[in-house]
């Protein structure tokens, strides 16, 4: 990956993640974060990991934002009004974050590795899929079968909290 | 070159983000949003670490990878049920404000 890429893809997902928090409109939140996934995904791929990449768009900028843009037309959701802004929560907030950013800046300035570049690969990583799957399969069962629990349990609980009160 | 400081960088500023848009932001849906930009920014540094720890085959450190693949299937199962809350709560109250919900405020 050559870092012009990088520095493109870098920027596509900051910046249009910083559009989903800065937009006023949920809608337009909605579809900033879909392009924020997507320059995501193209981050995965330069790290040669393909199978979380497509997994990515798959995933996240099909299915999920599916959903949020459904749940945002269902509810009628307009952009918000103008409202007085609590200058005191709003700097608070801010300065929280700023805070966590400069100390895991810190952090990332005192380790070592941080400014080695990444080593060469000696084998192919076409067959990541084949290599993810063998150790979700053997190292990873248990987990993974608890996962699936989660996600039958995710759905039943919406099916449960959708459906109407009985009069 | 990009070394992986560059790419645990990006990870921050992007977790920065989705932590900024949790507390500064009023409506339900965009916290929602925002906690999947922070979860995807975990993500990023895994599949970096991934990479960056080649094995004795030559090949990346999968088992970052199966890591990911989990936290991709539990924040979709998150943002299922955490959009359903959100319709019921609608039906109740008719607004995704967080400002109007107190009912548990001290």
């Amino acid at each position: 990956m050559s870092p012009f890429l990088f520095w493109i893809f870098a920027v596509l997902t900051v910046v249009f993640g910083a559009a989903v928090v800065l937009n006023r409109n949920p809608v337009a939140s909605a579809l900033s974060l879909v392009v924020s996934f997507l320059g995501l995904s193209a981050l995965f791929m330069s790290l040669d990991a393909f199978f979380v990449g497509i997994i990515q768009v798959l995933v996240y900028a099909g299915a999920v934002m599916v959903l949020f843009l459904f749940i945002i037309m269902l509810l009628d959701i307009h952009a918000e009004e103008r409202r007085r802004i609590n200058w005191l929560a709003a700097v608070g907030g801010l300065g929280v974050a700023v805070i966590l950013l400069v100390q895991i800046c810190v952090v990332i300035g005192h380790f070592r590795g941080a400014r080695q570049t990444f080593p060469l690969l000696a084998g192919s990583t076409t067959d990541d899929v084949w290599n993810i799957g063998r150790l979700l399969f053997t190292n990873y069962n248990l987990p993974f079968q608890i996962i699936g629990v989660l996600v039958l349990v995710a759905t039943i609980g919406v099916v449960l909290l959708s459906r109407r009160e009985p009069r | 070159m990009i070394t992986l400081g560059d790419y645990l960088v990006v990870s921050a500023i992007l977790f920065t983000i989705g932590l900024a848009g949790v507390m500064l932001r009023r409506n339900l849906i965009v916290i929602l949003m925002s906690l999947e930009l922070m979860l995807n920014a975990a993500n990023l540094s895994l599949v970096a670490f991934s990479r960056f720890r080649v094995g004795a085959n030559g090949l990346p450190d999968y088992n970052a990878q199966v890591f990911v693949f989990f936290v991709i299937t539990v924040a979709a199962a998150e943002v299922a049920v955490g959009l359903a809350l959100l319709v019921a709560l609608y039906r109740a109250r008719q607004t995704t404000d967080v400002g109007d919900i107190t009912t548990l405020k001290f």
